[in-house]
């Protein structure tokens, strides 16, 4: 995004970001009740997630996050985006 | 004359400048490059960022790659990794660094622009091994996997619906695309050279459970043999590989999963200690030149990174893992903008997962460094256990299948160097808890490691030369 001089707050409709470290989880699933659609089993323990999922959902990953026992999931901060593509 | 004090006012003084308006140059601009970017700020570096990727892309996610993203369900380009805070760079994305100039203290590009930096880290990490034969890699329909870009054109194959997928290497990631073939629906064959699936990362007992694993989920396993050439037809598209059985496997996808090669060809000359096995550095990620000597200003993290570790005998270990990403780079960003007495010490026990046939592998320590296995809790048959490694009667390395929660039992026990064989948690053990041998492949195979020849005489002059492997 090139900067255009003025002071304005923009609005992006960008997907969320988000990753779990799988390192740190071990199979709660309480995440997978919390947003079914970003986040998964494969078989009874191994996650796979979403990891840009649709900003409109970022509610739900918020308390999925939030109830995860272990805290393996780490949503943006929501700046995030200031790496303009190839230079 | 100064006093004491005002020396110390000095050198602190200097510090804070340098924190005000130094330059620090991130080389790799993946998960290692991006966390250590946060942490740079985090710690209150507030002058001159830059990093260098070779990839036109934000930092992304790699693990997704193989499992999610192969399956169809997550596109490629939906893995961009999440950020902490305001980063505040100058990114040089889709341009890579070529040279190091140590003396001119600059990094060059490939379009020939150079970058100057008071501290540099190097992430530049590794990339997947190309199938040995050039023509053959460059025929349609053959597939490594470590990029975003690698990822969406495998996707793109499976999705289409091939005959048949055949992958060369039964390693972790070789497996994972294994498993998502499965799970596609797809006939897929794996050739893999030693006796068993996952045999180099965790050993030939947990080799044998591995192979009866995919076997059950229908994947056409063969293990003691090799590919020895890859088959394209008229337009140029794979279609048979020819094995060193005599037989042959016709398949339209091929995937060589032969794990990584250290991207540090772009150092050569610079005078540091790097070369196939990576930079060395201290357990401050501070890299080592040449001599062994350790440098002041250039810092090493994530996949590229070889530094002694105090639980394994101050060996010298290189980490691909996730995790040794992330720590290595907190440690290296800290360590960049603070005196002796404050450092870190990078001494992470290292740890990594694999999803694959419904199963989640999990690791804490370092199997390979052991030499004898036990199972001390649930059941083989129904993979779900945890498996402890040993050497020398002590415990060096754990292992987990969809038995993740007790992990951190394992290591802690490895952190306070506990007995081999552990003390069990006390239920859930399986009726034999001897210790077999792990079966890890003899580490004595012949590498074409370059020569380090010494020159000189004088202290002054002593130096340590790279000399080409000779043929």
């Amino acid at each position: 995004m090139e900067p255009t001089g003025q002071t304005t707050i923009v609005r992006r409709r960008r997907p969320l970001r988000l990753v779990v470290d799988l390192n740190r989880c071990q199979g709660y699933a309480q995440c997978v009740f919390l947003a079914p659609e970003v986040f998964r089993l494969s078989g009874e323990e191994a996650l796979r997630y979403d990891p840009n999922p649709d900003e409109a959902l970022r509610l739900r990953v918020m308390r999925a996050a939030a109830a995860c026992p272990v805290q393996a999931i780490l949503v943006d901060h929501g700046d995030a985006g200031e790496a303009g593509g190839a230079s | 004359m100064r006093t004491r004090e005002a020396f110390i006012a000095a050198v602190h003084a200097l510090v804070e400048e340098f924190k005000t308006s130094g330059r620090i140059v991130i080389v790799g601009a993946s998960l290692a490059g991006l966390r250590a970017a946060e942490a740079l700020r985090a710690e209150g570096f507030r002058g001159h960022l830059t990093i260098i990727g070779d990839e036109p892309y934000e930092p992304y996610d790699r693990p997704p790659l193989s499992k999610q993203v192969l399956e169809g369900w997550v596109p490629a380009d939906h893995t961009t990794l999440p950020h902490q805070r305001a980063i505040d760079a100058e990114w040089r994305l889709g341009v890579a660094a070529t040279g190091l100039d140590r003396a001119a203290k600059v990094v060059r590009l490939a379009n020939g622009e150079e970058v100057p930096y008071d501290r540099l880290l190097i992430a530049t990490g590794v990339r997947a091994r190309p199938w040995f034969h050039p023509a053959e890699a460059a025929l349609d329909g053959v597939f490594t996997i470590r990029t975003r870009d690698d990822a969406a054109g495998l996707q793109q194959a499976l999705a289409a619906g091939p005959a048949r997928v055949l992958i060369i290497g039964a390693g972790f990631i070789g497996s994972e695309v294994a498993s998502v073939c499965r799970e596609l629906g797809l006939a897929v064959t794996v050739v893999e050279r030693g006796p068993a699936p996952l045999v180099g990362a965790l050993g030939g007992v947990i080799g044998a459970i591995a192979a009866a694993m995919q076997r059950d989920h229908g994947v056409d396993l063969r293990t003691g043999v090799g590919v020895t050439s890859l088959v394209g037809d008229a337009g140029g598209h794979v279609r048979r590989a020819q094995l060193s059985d005599g037989s042959t496997v016709d398949a339209d996808v091929v995937v060589a999963s032969l794990g990584s090669i250290r991207n540090t060809e772009w150092l050569e000359g610079a005078g540091l200690a790097a070369g196939r096995w990576g930079v060395g550095c201290d357990a401050g990620c501070r890299a080592f030149d040449i001599n062994g000597v350790v440098t002041d200003s250039i810092y090493v993290a994530g996949d590229i990174a070889r530094s002694p570790h105090v639980l394994y005998e101050y060996q010298f270990l290189a980490m691909e893992h996730w995790d040794n990403a992330v720590v290595g780079a907190e440690v290296a960003a800290h360590n960049m903008v603070s005196l002796e007495p404050d450092r870190w010490a990078h001494l992470l026990l290292p740890g990594f997962w694999s999803g694959q046939f419904g199963v989640n592998i999990k690791s804490v320590g370092v199997p390979p460094f052991g030499d004898e296995i036990v199972f001390t809790q649930g059941s083989i048959t129904e993979r779900r256990f945890a498996a402890a490694y040993g050497r020398r009667g002590r415990l060096v390395a754990a292992v987990t299948f969809n038995h993740g929660k007790w992990l951190p039992y394992y290591a802690a026990l490895i952190e306070r160097s506990a007995p081999f064989p552990p003390p069990p948690p006390g239920f859930d053990q399986p009726g034999d808890m001897q210790p077999v041998p792990a079966e890890f492949p003899d580490p004595s195979v012949p590498t074409a490691m370059p020569e380090v020849v010494l020159t000189g005489h004088d202290p002054s002059e002593r130096r340590a030369e790279v000399r080409a492997p000779r043929r």
